[in-house]
């Protein structure tokens, strides 16, 4: 377990390499990716059971996670690589031609970490489900981590999602959604509101748990409280700011799909200390 | 000519509930999933017999589809089962992503396919469904013609790594092709060597083909009858032998023309031994309520049709 002065050193750094890889391929996601930095870090550093040098695309014997919002691969592959998935030089090579960090978190390439592909929104809860179900037919005993977006609940396999887990009593299937308010066209509230998220999946069988997303304390207590056994999904709703860390990012959902150019990364990473070395 | 014998009309999709039993018993890592369509699709028997390995999603197909790849990554192999429209249109993009990128080792299993799904009517008539399949690159597309093919295709796909679509149908239909043969993946079985026309056709069409061969032997004609049991990989070497053999092509299938077995295989014609084609497809359509056999009569799927084209056919060789 790391301590939480370790996880915001370990998070700083990944937030710097967010802001590098996107800014280096001109394009990309830095807004969502910087919200879900602290959540990732704390999964990945302090609470999954999982070994990156034994692990294998089914994730036998380990907690398993999966991406629902695949457009948040620059923090996942900057959390895999800072925790020895692959090597960090890796990190460089997001968008380019044949790296295996493609835009959005492909399994066709092998990239350590990766089990499915994601990118087409909402059908990342149906597949931890799936994983889910196989744990407890080969008596795995092993949790299943799923991260969406809170726009991305819009798309209906999202509950079709919920009926099913709920329904099969998967009570070691924990789902994080990322509620930093904003997607592409305007504020969640604008394009679609989402009305009481909290209500919604209690209504649908689940557990759920709200939490501060930049917080570790209320992070870890968060994780800690979806471990329980008790026939239900967990879902924890992760209170976040999109573009955390940078202060002309905040809460600007122009940040949700484009890159910083070279001249605001600068000012960007100014604003976040070197923890780990650079890439 | 080889004259094939209906040993008892049996639906396909029997063939597949029996198939996937069998499967079942000798391989654990085989479950399924059903969108509450258990019965219809013929996963009963699995579901009483093996219920810790069979999953309700409810009327959910993307969520089976999701669900299916999660187990498929962790080492089951499932089975989904639905009507074809909604185990294809539906969740195309659920499939391409989850199925066919992911390369999962996921079969779909499609029942009720084509315009012999009956009464219901187009809404539920898919005859584009081998089309979207087709167009997803790495899937596996396996059209079985009697109950005896379909069970041994269940068989042969549940120990093939890698994602299938196998698309079988709803009414009781002729069942003739020998049951103790193992099915072949990517392999055309030749049903009658002939030397003056090429009749080529996969599910419910390969009977009507039958028939079709007997009504040409009697006016002389003698008619290669092909069966396309898997429409994706193709087996285009043996197409081309007998393209080099009879010059003249009938291909008919139970599926509008584009992006069907017609299209498949006059783009391996087209490159390898171009020869005149007719088609016996749906066309451009949907369709409408009617009894099975009536809806082939109609939109002229049948043994009448295909002689009538072969006769066609033949005349353009000259």
């Amino acid at each position: 377990m790391a301590t939480t002065e370790e996880l915001t050193r370990v998070a700083s750094q990944v937030r710097r390499d967010i802001l590098r890889m996107v800014t280096s391929a001109a394009c990309g996601h830095p807004g969502g990716s910087l919200s879900s930095t602290d959540i990732l870090t704390a999964l990945f550093f302090s609470v999954m059971d999982h070994n990156p040098d034994t692990w294998k695309p089914t994730a036998e014997g380990q907690d398993a996670f999966l991406l629902s919002a695949g457009h948040l691969a620059p923090v996942l592959y900057s959390v895999l690589a800072r925790r020895g998935y692959f090597p960090v030089a890796e990190l460089a090579t997001l968008r380019r031609l044949g790296s295996r960090l493609q835009g959005h978190p492909s399994s066709a390439e092998g990239l350590p970490g990766i089990i499915l592909p994601s990118g087409s929104l909402g059908q990342g809860i149906s597949a931890a489900a799936g994983i889910a179900l196989a744990k407890r037919l080969s008596g795995d005993s092993h949790r299943v981590y799923v991260l969406c977006g809170d726009g991305e609940c819009e798309e209906g396999q999202t509950w079709e999602a919920g009926m099913f887990a709920a329904h099969h009593g998967l009570d070691r299937l924990v789902a994080m959604t990322d509620l930093n308010g904003l997607q592409i066209d305007g504020s969640t509230e604008s394009v679609t509101a989402l009305g009481d998220l909290s209500g919604k999946w209690m209504a649908f069988g689940w557990d759920v748990i709200e939490a501060d997303g930049h917080d570790f304390e209320s992070i870890l207590d968060a994780f800690g409280f979806a471990q329980k056994e008790n026939g239900k999904p967990k879902m924890i709703l992760f209170h976040t700011v999109m573009g955390k860390g940078v202060d002309f990012m905040e809460n600007d959902n122009k940040w949700h799909g484009s890159a910083p150019k070279p001249e605001q990364c600068e000012l960007a990473l100014s604003q976040l200390e070197e923890t780990l070395g650079d890439y | 000519m080889k004259h094939y014998i209906d040993t008892g009309k049996k639906d396909t999709r029997s063939g597949f509930g029996e198939g996937l039993l069998q499967a079942a018993r000798k391989d654990e890592r085989i479950v399924a999933l059903a969108a509450d369509l258990t019965s219809s699709v013929k996963m009963g028997s699995f579901a009483r017999e093996f219920p810790g390995r069979f999953f309700q999603s409810g009327i959910a197909e993307a969520n089976m589809i999701g669900a299916a790849a999660g187990l498929a990554a962790a080492g089951k192999i499932p089975f989904c089962g639905s009507f074809a429209e909604f185990i294809t249109g539906r969740v195309y993009d659920q499939i391409r992503m989850m199925v066919g990128y992911a390369r999962s080792n996921v079969k779909l299993a499609s029942s009720h396919a084509g315009i012999t799904l009956g009464e219901d009517g187009a809404t539920h008539q898919t005859m584009e469904d081998v089309a979207l399949m087709r167009a997803i690159p790495g899937m596996t597309v396996v059209v079985p013609c009697d109950y005896n093919q379909t069970l041994q295709a269940t068989l042969a796909i549940a120990e093939y790594e890698g994602p299938v679509y196998l698309r079988y149908g709803r009414p009781a239909m002729p069942n003739f092709t020998d049951p103790d043969r193992k099915f072949e993946i990517g392999k055309i079985y030749e049903m009658n060597p002939g030397t003056d026309v090429t009749l080529l056709a996969c599910g419910h069409m390969v009977w009507e083909a039958l028939q079709a061969a007997e009504i040409l032997e009697a006016e002389g004609i003698s008619a290669e009858v092909l069966d396309v049991a898997t429409v994706k990989p193709l087996d285009t070497d043996t197409i081309v032998r007998s393209a080099r053999k009879t010059g003249a092509f009938v291909i008919a299938e139970e599926h509008n023309m584009a992006g069907g077995l017609g299209e498949a295989v006059s783009a391996a014609l087209a490159l390898n031994c171009p020869c005149p084609v007719e088609f016996i497809n749906g066309g451009d359509n949907f369709g409408q309520s009617g009894s099975p056999v009536q809806l082939l009569h109609h939109y002229g799927l049948d043994a009448e049709h295909i002689a009538a084209a072969a006769g066609r056919v033949v005349m353009r060789k000259l």
